[in-house]
C-alpha cells in the first residue's frame, strides 16, 4: 500500500522568465539610482562610472535646506497620519458595523477623490485655499494631503473591521464586557495589524506626496520631494537627485521591513479583501 | 422548580420573517434540554434570545424568577458556547479564560486558581500558555466551554458546539460535556440539528419546526411515541405511507393494515425495525436494494405506487434483490391532521 512518490523538481521555465523580467523592472532602476548616488564622474560610453566618491553626499548633507525639508516632511507626515487616523478610523468602524441612511453613497464619496484626475481637483482646491489664505501654509498642505490619505485609511480599516468575527465580540459581551470594552479588548486587537498596515502606508504615502505639497505649499513650504524637484529643475546634476532618492528610500524600506515583521503579509492581503 | 422560563416568546425579524412563534418552555434546575430541529426552525434564534443577543418581539424570559427579557448579554447570568468556538485568537488560553473574571475584578490569585480548576475540569490542565491556534478543534471547543463554565453561569447555552468537529471527536466530546454538565448540575440549553446528539445527551428534547415546538418529551418518548408526523420523520428513520381508513382497515400504496380508528384519510408510520418481511409470490412490495451492515441488514422496498420504504432485517442473506415480499408491521402509529390518532 505504501507508495512513495518522489517528484523530481522540474525546471519551471515560465517562473524563471517572470523572475527575470520582474527583477529587471524592479531592481535595475534601483541599481542605477544607487550607483549614481556614489558616482562622481560617469560619462556616456562607459558602463561603469569612471570615479566613485562621496562628494555629492557631503554637498547634499551640508545644505541646511535639506535638513529643513526633512524635518518639515516628517512633521507633516506625522500630523497628517494622526489626523487621518482620528477622522477615518471611527468612520471606518461606522461603515463596517453600523447601518445608517446613505451609507453606500457616503462610502463611495470618500473614495471619489481618487476617481478624478487629481491635478484638476488640486487646482480647484487651490483656488479655494487662495481665498482662505491657506496657500503656502503648513495647515494648507496638511489639509490637501489629508484628502489623499482617505482612500487607504477608510478602505483598509473597513475591511479590517468587517473581518473581525462577530461571534468573538458576542462572546466577550457574554462574559460581561461592555460595548466599549469589547471594542478595546477584542475588535481593535483583532483588526490592529491590518490597521497598522494602513497607518504605515498613509505615513509613507504622505511623506512622498508631491503634487499637493508643491501646488499648495510653494514657495514657503518645501517638503523633501518638492526640494528634490527643485534640485533637478535648477541644475541638472543627477547625483543630487540620486543621493536624495537613496536617503529617502532607506527609511521607508526599513519601515516596510519592520511592518512586514510585526504585521505579517496576511494583514496587507486581508486589508485589500484577500 | 424551573430555573429558566420562556413564556409566549415570539421573534419577527425586520422584513417580516417569523423565526419563533409563541414559544414557551420551562427548564428545571440541573436539566439539559435539547432544542432539536432542521435549519431555519428557529432553535438558534431562541437560544440567542435567552443569551441576550436577540430581542424577543413579544413574550417574557425569566431566570430564577427575574425578568431578563430586556437585559444585554453582559448583564445576564448565562454563558454561551458558540459553534465556531469564537475564542479570542490574540490571547492565549489563560487570558481567554481570565477575561471574564478580570471584568468582575477578582484578585489575581483567585483568577489563577479558578482558571486552573476549570482547565483541569475540561481535561486541559497545563494548557494555559498555549495560543488558541496551537490547539486542535476539540481542544478549542473545550476551551470555549471552559470560558463559559469558569464564570459559573446559571444557564449554560450551547449553540451546535460540535458541528465543526468530525464524527469520532463529536461522540467523545458529547459524552464529556454530558459528564461535566451532570457533575456541575448546571442547567443547560443545547441547540443541535443532530438527532443522535439530542437522543444521547438530553434529559428532554424540544423538537422544533418553523418556530414552534412540535413536541417536548424525554428522548425515549420522542422516539417511541412521536406526536406528529414531522417528529416521527425527523427522529430516527421512519416509513410514512399516506392512505385512507375504512371499516378499521388502512389501505394505501398497496399496503393493507388493520387500524381501529374512524374512517378518513390517515398517514401510517412504521419504524424500519418494526417491519417483518415474508417472501411471497404476489407480495405488496418488491426489494430494490439490500445493504448488509454485518450486525443487521437494511432493505429498501418499492411499494405498488413507487413509495420507497425501509425495513431492518436480522439476516439480509435470506433475501435477494428484485424479490417480491409481503410486509407485516409489528408496531405502528397513525396520524391525521398533524396529530397522532393511534399507536399500537
Amino acid at each position: 500500500m505504501a507508495v512513495t512518490i518522489t517528484a523530481r523538481p522540474r525546471i519551471d521555465g515560465l517562473g524563471i522568465t517572470f523572475t527575470l523580467l520582474l527583477s529587471l523592472a524592479i531592481i535595475f532602476p534601483l541599481l542605477v539610482v544607487g550607483t549614481w548616488a556614489f558616482t562622481e564622474i560617469w560619462r556616456y560610453p562607459n558602463v561603469v562610472p569612471q570615479q566613485f566618491g562621496l562628494r555629492f553626499w557631503e554637498q547634499t548633507l551640508t545644505r541646511p535646506d535639506v535638513w529643513g525639508a526633512l524635518t518639515l516632511s516628517l512633521q507633516l507626515s506625522t500630523v497628517v497620519t494622526l489626523l487621518s487616523a482620528a477622522i477615518c478610523l471611527p468612520a471606518a468602524y461606522a461603515f463596517a458595523r453600523m447601518s445608517f441612511p446613505a451609507r453606500t453613497v457616503l462610502f463611495f464619496s470618500f473614495l471619489a477623490g481618487h476617481a478624478f484626475p487629481k491635478f484638476g481637483l488640486l487646482i480647484a482646491i487651490a483656488a479655494i485655499f487662495l481665498q482662505l489664505n491657506l496657500i503656502g501654509t503648513f495647515w494648507g498642505v496638511v489639509l490637501i494631503q489629508l484628502v489623499g490619505t482617505l482612500l487607504f485609511m477608510i478602505w483598509i480599516p473597513v475591511a479590517a473591521f468587517q473581518a473581525v468575527d462577530r461571534r468573538m465580540e458576542e462572546a466577550a459581551r457574554d462574559v460581561g464586557a461592555s460595548p466599549l470594552r469589547v471594542f478595546w479588548s477584542i475588535t481593535l486587537p483583532q483588526a490592529g495589524p491590518t490597521i497598522a498596515a494602513a497607518v504605515l502606508l498613509t505615513f509613507v504615502g504622505t511623506f512622498y506626496e508631491t503634487e499637493g505639497a508643491w501646488l499648495i505649499g510653494a514657495p514657503a513650504i518645501r517638503t523633501m520631494p518638492v526640494l528634490m524637484i527643485s534640485f533637478i529643475n535648477n541644475q541638472m546634476v543627477i547625483q543630487y537627485g540620486a543621493v536624495l532618492s537613496v536617503m529617502l528610500w532607506v527609511p521607508s524600506f526599513v519601515a516596510l521591513m519592520f511592518a512586514r515583521r510585526v504585521i505579517g503579509g496576511g494583514a496587507f492581503a486581508r486589508g485589500f479583501g484577500g | 422548580m424551573s430555573v429558566l422560563a420562556i413564556s409566549d416568546v415570539s421573534k419577527v425579524f425586520a422584513g417580516g420573517t417569523v423565526a419563533v412563534e409563541r414559544f414557551s418552555l420551562n427548564v428545571a434546575d440541573g436539566e439539559l434540554v435539547c432544542l432539536l430541529g432542521p435549519s431555519g426552525s428557529g432553535k438558534s434564534t431562541l437560544l440567542r434570545m435567552v443569551g441576550g443577543f436577540e430581542q424577543p418581539s413579544a413574550g417574557v424570559i425569566t431566570i430564577d424568577g427575574d425578568d431578563i427579557t430586556r437585559l444585554t448579554p453582559d448583564k445576564r447570568p448565562t454563558g454561551m458556547v458558540f459553534q465556531s468556538h469564537a475564542l479570542w485568537t490574540h490571547m492565549n488560553v489563560f487570558k481567554n479564560l481570565a477575561f471574564g473574571l478580570k471584568l468582575r475584578k477578582l484578585p489575581t490569585a483567585e483568577i489563577r486558581e479558578k482558571v486552573e480548576a476549570v482547565l483541569e475540569l475540561v481535561g486541559l490542565a497545563g494548557y494555559g500558555n498555549r495560543l488558541t491556534h496551537q490547539l486542535s478543534g476539540g481542544q478549542q471547543q473545550r476551551v470555549a466551554l471552559a470560558r463559559s463554565l469558569v464564570l459559573e453561569p446559571k444557564i449554560l447555552l450551547l449553540d451546535e458546539p460540535f458541528a465543526s468537529l468530525d464524527q469520532h471527536l463529536r461522540e467523545r466530546l458529547r459524552e464529556e460535556v454530558r459528564d461535566i454538565q451532570q457533575r456541575l448540575k448546571i442547567t443547560t440549553l443545547f441547540v443541535t440539528h443532530g438527532q443522535d446528539e439530542a437522543l444521547s445527551m438530553a434529559d428532554r428534547i424540544v423538537v422544533m419546526r418553523e418556530g414552534r415546538s412540535e413536541q417536548v418529551d424525554r428522548p425515549d418518548v420522542v422516539y417511541r411515541n412521536p406526536q406528529t408526523p414531522f417528529v416521527a420523520g425527523f427522529i430516527g428513520s421512519m416509513n410514512l405511507v399516506d392512505g385512507t381508513v375504512s371499516n378499521g382497515q388502512f389501505s394505501g400504496a398497496g399496503l393493507s393494515v388493520p387500524l381501529p380508528v374512524s374512517d378518513g384519510p390517515a398517514t401510517l408510520a412504521v419504524r424500519p425495525e418494526a417491519l417483518e418481511l415474508v417472501v411471497a409470490d404476489r407480495g405488496a412490495a418488491r426489494i430494490h436494494r439490500i445493504t448488509d451492515f454485518g450486525s443487521h441488514g437494511l432493505v429498501d422496498l418499492d411499494l405498488e405506487d413507487g413509495t420507497r420504504i425501509k425495513a431492518m432485517v436480522a439476516h439480509p442473506d435470506l433475501f435477494s434483490q428484485g424479490q417480491s415480499v409481503d410486509v407485516k408491521p409489528t408496531a405502528i402509529a397513525a396520524f391525521r391532521d398533524n396529530a397522532q390518532i393511534y399507536r399500537g
